[in-house]
């Protein structure tokens, strides 16, 4: 560790840009909102043969629980809209994203899950981060949609009937919720796992492993 | 060469020290997250400066609501193969608390901005022009059911009896003291029925005898039942449940 102290500033390097860290958290809070009023609104109604505990849920009863969904639900919009403008016209997404290779995806989940994390250079993503983060942006971006469906099954019924109806768009609606759900819970505990990956995402750059 | 100064002032402190403070930070923001996550949810949204900002983003959306609807857009329409047995019941009360209206003594008020106010004995509702729509039916709770509902449209109502068309809002009271209000351009939509039958039978008193504004183009709580008296004012009226936080356009 000592010998890490006396390192030259020049051995850290940029990780993500500003403009990622500052969506990534306003997004995370914003999903964290969704999320919660989400299962709250939807216990008022239950799809299947289950609620959510209350306790995991926003917004005290169902008025409030709406109250918390269609007020986050723009900042989750426009913060998505600004990172996904910023990842195409500065090749965020090509550089970093691109390109997806399923067998290489599937063969770093399985290292991952033998314990060997590809995951030296912070700033290379692994084939498996690459398809989880792309993954989780389309599944995202398909709630917004679905939601959409949901909220306004008038006047956007081209885009409902898309989702096979109003009743269609619940369905898809919940089930993009539960991957999503899955796939930040898989990147919690990699963040976990690998601690020094969290700090970057505040400060944006981390020290050179030689 | 200021800019670099300052980054050489920076990065000549000892590396540690800044180390320090950057863990100070995240100790304290993470300390705050917690402090968040320790209210439960319920807590958060009764706080008032939280419920202040909740309410002013409902009241932008229904401003949003309003821009998005297009008066010329229909609800989609079903066959009556469609329609879903049986039609739920639902109010704010259970259904052994359904409130009984006299039909032969029934006289439906108008106040407000409206022409001519005279009172509506149910034979002169039922003689006017009569059209009927199989829609869906969408329960702010979530779920949905489809049911034909036949009536008079609103506007040709409202165009009778001289309302002011250009005004806000068109407000309802019922005969079970729910109460709620909606935008003119909604009352105008060619789908917005003054409904008196339910599947061809006189609205039975479950569905709202005797009568429920329909509205396939709003969630199922902005379609009054048993309407005892209405008026058109420029003035917010609010609602039952929108006085309480449901938002108030609640379109679809």
């Amino acid at each position: 560790m000592d010998a890490v102290h006396k390192e030259q500033p020049t051995d850290w390097m940029r990780i993500h840009p500003l403009v990622v860290r500052i969506t990534h958290w306003i997004n995370a809070f914003a999903i964290f909102i969704m999320l919660a009023s989400g299962w709250r609104i939807y216990n008022a109604a239950p799809l299947f043969d289950f609620k959510f505990p209350k306790d995991l849920t926003l917004g005290g009863w169902l008025g409030g629980g709406l109250q918390w969904h269609f007020a986050a639900m723009w900042l989750l919009a426009a913060n998505g809209l600004v990172y996904l403008l910023y990842g195409i016209a500065f090749g965020h997404f090509r550089r970093k994203l691109l390109p997806i290779a399923p067998r290489a995806a599937l063969r770093d989940v399985l290292e991952a899950l033998r314990g060997r994390l590809a995951h030296q250079d912070l700033s290379v993503y692994n084939a498996a981060q690459r398809a989880a983060y792309l993954g989780l942006i389309v599944v995202i971006a398909l709630l917004v949609f679905s939601g959409l469906a949901i909220w306004k099954p008038v006047q956007l019924q081209e885009l409902t009937a898309l989702f096979g109806g109003y009743e269609g768009a619940r369905v898809v609606h919940f089930l993009a919720m539960a991957i999503m759900v899955l796939i930040v819970l898989v990147h919690i505990v990699m963040v976990i796992l690998v601690p020094r990956t969290f700090p970057t995402m505040i400060t944006g750059r981390a020290r050179r492993m030689s | 060469m200021k800019k670099n100064g300052m980054e050489a002032s920076l990065s000549d402190q000892p590396e540690g020290q800044i180390r320090n403070i950057e863990r100070r930070v995240f100790l304290k923001q993470g300390l705050s997250l917690g402090a968040l996550a320790l209210l439960s949810g319920c807590e958060l949204t009764e706080d008032e400066s939280v419920q202040s900002v909740l309410l002013a983003m409902s009241r932008w959306n229904d401003r949003a609501q309003g821009w998005l609807f297009d008066p010329s857009k229909l609800a989609p329409e079903y066959p009556e193969s469609a329609i879903t047995k049986p039609f739920p019941f639902n109010a704010y009360y259970a259904e052994d608390e359904i409130r009984l209206v006299d039909g032969a003594s029934y006289k439906l008020e108008l106040s407000g901005r409206i022409r001519d106010r005279k009172p509506w004995s149910l034979p002169e509702l039922y003689a006017l022009p009569q059209s009927s729509q199989v829609t869906r039916h969408i329960c702010v709770e979530g779920w949905s059911a489809i049911g034909k509902w036949s009536g008079v449209r609103f506007r040709t109502f409202l165009e009778r009896v001289g309302a002011d068309l250009g005004a806000g809002y068109v407000g309802f009271k019922c005969a079970d003291d729910y109460y709620s209000s909606i935008d003119m351009a909604t009352a105008l939509h060619p789908q917005t029925l003054l409904t008196f039958r339910y599947a061809d039978q006189i609205l039975p008193p479950k569905y709202g005898f005797p009568m429920k504004l329909r509205i396939p183009t709003k969630l199922g709580f902005k379609n009054p039942k048993h309407i005892m008296a209405m008026f058109v004012t420029n003035t917010y009226p609010g609602g039952y449940w929108e006085d309480q936080g449901y938002n108030w356009f609640s379109g679809s």
